[in-house]
């Protein structure tokens, strides 16, 4: 009895703030997916994490010159001052060791969205994605790493557009994603976790969309580092040296397939190999033999 | 038509145009909204300096209090365009030109453009040394653009440099900052960069652009090595800033504003060709052989073209000519390839 006489005395004070509560938020808006975000590395581990196998092409939708670009880099390049510090562009820095965070740029006097911010760990990219409708830049803009992104809501998901891409990469074993390229994005947050779908168009690399997702889970003491970076002269080298693999040279391009046992022909990628009819076809296949057998 | 709809139209087009002068006038960074269609634009790059487009080859705008400095004047046709353009962002006198080569879509408005201005002068150098902008450039550059005693001169006189250099380099101090005028020939024999130090932006001439490979004019003293010099000297000066974004600006000879990792890349992909081509030559092979072993492949759908005044048969010709040549000066007679050898057994 004393417990139901607590509730209504309970009641009592609760009941008026609920509605006025409520009033006060007003329209709701889509889910906020503001908040430091860990990288959650279930998929594609491999490839994010130690890295990608020189000549490892499986799965990418490229075509032929996309294939020679990735044959020729040598990984020495790498080396070059003007190459030690770059940042993985937009749509490579979600997969690297990418802890991320998300924030809104609220405008003071209308309380609209005007953009939404994201910072990634590694080289410290910094995106704006502009909410605000403003129109993409001219044709004779600058491209940047992180591009010009634009975003809308569909329900709760955040759909991004982003051009004006500098020349890029899809995997880091040297298969290029041209500055002609269009990145369409996808946020979806379930709860804690936050997903993204990212969608490559480059009319210069690839034959066919290139589709990925990347997950992340809600981490609110996650504390990102700084990351500063300095290009230093790691190896003394005449003016204008550039390392690559001539057509035909490169010794490493089978190491991949010996490794897993695979026949070369699927790791040499195509639109094919995304599809899982591909696996009846490698059945047929001889693997490349590992050195010394 | 309806009074509401054309008062809808009317502010829809009051819209637009402020719009359009928000843009042309001074936009305000290196990503700037879209302008207006079919003329020539502004954008303004950074410190003193804008970027012109859309009229020919691209046009460097200085501007400061003592007046405007352009790098290259577009072709002859788009002149009026681009004097409307540069008075959307200033009223105040044409002083220099700077020539970065004689190519007509870069000097097409000197004659123009130039009488506008007028050039600082004074002391004893005599009346009418003001009259007109004065126009820099390498000697090679007003070699192209004369003609000898006798022969017709592709260019009427007013339109020629006024102000001619054969050292490694010219320097100016103007609208309160160092420019560099560098001799970098490549393109040309007569190709020069132009740096403005404090707004650290580059004028990189038709050494380096974004909608073709390097044109390398042999008729007129061009080679591969030398663009390959003038892109690496370029990326020696380039430094950017936090985040590898922007630092200095580099505007091209045609094309999007650039900034270093832009003009990396095109140096890479420059020299990667540049490598295959001369690993043919090396090798004793053909041009043909050269051509059918297809070593600009992974750049082709970017940078080539299969018609046009430019293609990319010619440019990997121009780059085996100009190996071959230096192939057979580093082996005389009597030295062949292994390949060229081989063959003649």
């Amino acid at each position: 009895m004393r417990n139901v006489l607590r509730l209504f005395i309970l009641a009592l004070f609760v009941a008026p703030v609920i509605p006025v509560t409520l009033a006060a938020q007003g329209p709701r808006g889509p889910n906020d997916l503001s908040g430091e975000w860990a990288p959650l590395f279930h998929e594609d581990q491999p490839e994010r994490i130690p890295g990608p196998d020189i000549g490892d092409y499986l799965g990418l939708p490229i075509n032929d010159a996309a294939r020679m670009h990735a044959d020729a880099w040598d990984a020495s390049i790498l080396t070059l001052p003007e190459h030690q510090c770059k940042p993985h562009p937009a749509d490579y820095s979600p997969r690297g060791p990418a802890n991320l965070r998300l924030w809104r740029e609220i405008d003071h006097d209308t309380q609209a969205l005007v953009a939404i911010h994201t910072h990634i760990s590694w080289q410290q990219p910094e995106r704006t994605i502009w909410m605000d409708g403003r129109p993409h830049p001219p044709e004779y803009a600058a491209h940047m790493w992180q591009g010009f992104s634009t975003g809308t809501w569909d329900g709760d998901m955040l759909t991004v557009t982003t051009t004006h891409l500098k020349m890029g990469w899809i995997r880091r074993n040297g298969v290029p994603r041209s500055d002609q390229a269009v990145l369409t994005e996808h946020f979806v947050r379930h709860g804690d976790t936050l997903t993204l779908i990212s969608v490559v168009n480059d009319p210069v690399y690839l034959t066919e969309p290139f589709v990925r997702t990347t997950n992340w889970a809600l981490d609110p003491h996650q504390l990102i580092a700084p990351y500063p970076c300095q290009a230093v002269v790691e190896i003394e080298r005449p003016q204008g040296i550039v390392p690559n693999h001539l057509p035909g040279a490169n010794q490493f391009l089978r190491e991949f397939a010996a490794k897993f046992n695979l026949p070369l022909e699927p790791t040499r990628g195509g639109a094919e190999t995304m599809y899982p009819e591909y696996i009846a076809k490698i059945q047929g296949m001889t693997p490349v033999a590992k050195p010394g057998k | 038509m309806p009074r509401n709809m054309r008062n809808s139209v009317v502010a829809s087009a009051i819209a637009a145009a402020a719009c359009v002068c928000a843009v042309s006038g001074a936009t305000s960074s290196a990503q700037a909204p879209a302008a207006a269609a079919n003329t020539a634009h502004t954008l303004h790059v950074q410190g003193n300096v804008y970027m012109l487009v859309g009229a020919g080859g691209n046009i460097t705008v200085q501007i400061g209090d003592d007046g405007v400095l352009l790098v290259d004047t577009g072709s002859a046709q788009s002149t009026s365009q681009v004097i409307a353009a540069i008075r959307t962002l200033t009223d105040k006198p044409i002083r220099y030109i700077i020539n970065t080569s004689a190519d007509p879509d870069h000097v097409g408005g000197n004659d123009a453009i130039g009488k506008l201005g007028s050039t600082i002068a004074g002391g004893n150098v005599g009346a009418g040394a003001g009259v007109g902008a004065g126009i820099i450039a390498h000697e090679n550059v007003l070699n192209r653009m004369s003609a000898p005693t006798g022969k017709t001169s592709p260019y009427p006189t007013t339109a020629w440099p006024t102000d001619t250099f054969v050292t490694r380099q010219k320097e100016l101090y103007f609208n309160g900052e160092s420019i560099q005028v560098i001799y970098q020939p490549g393109h040309t024999d007569g190709d020069s960069i132009v740096y403005f130090r404090r707004s650290d932006v580059i004028s990189a001439g038709e050494l380096f652009n974004t909608l073709t490979f390097p044109i390398i004019d042999e008729s007129r003293g061009g080679n591969i090595q030398g663009v390959l010099a003038g892109l690496n000297n370029m990326l020696d000066i380039a430094i950017p800033k936090a985040m590898q974004e922007g630092g200095t600006y580099i505007i091209p000879g045609r094309g999007r504003l650039t900034d270093e990792a832009d003009l990396l890349e095109y140096r890479d992909m420059v020299t990667i060709i540049r490598d295959r081509v001369q690993d043919g030559v090396k090798r004793g092979l053909t041009i043909a052989q050269v051509k059918a072993g297809k070593p600009t492949l992974d750049y082709e759908a970017r940078w080539g073209a299969s018609s046009g005044a430019w293609t990319t048969d010619m440019f990997i010709e121009a780059i085996y000519k100009d190996l071959s040549k230096a192939n057979e000066h580093a082996n005389p007679a009597g030295a062949k390839p292994a390949a060229a050898a081989a063959k003649k057994k």
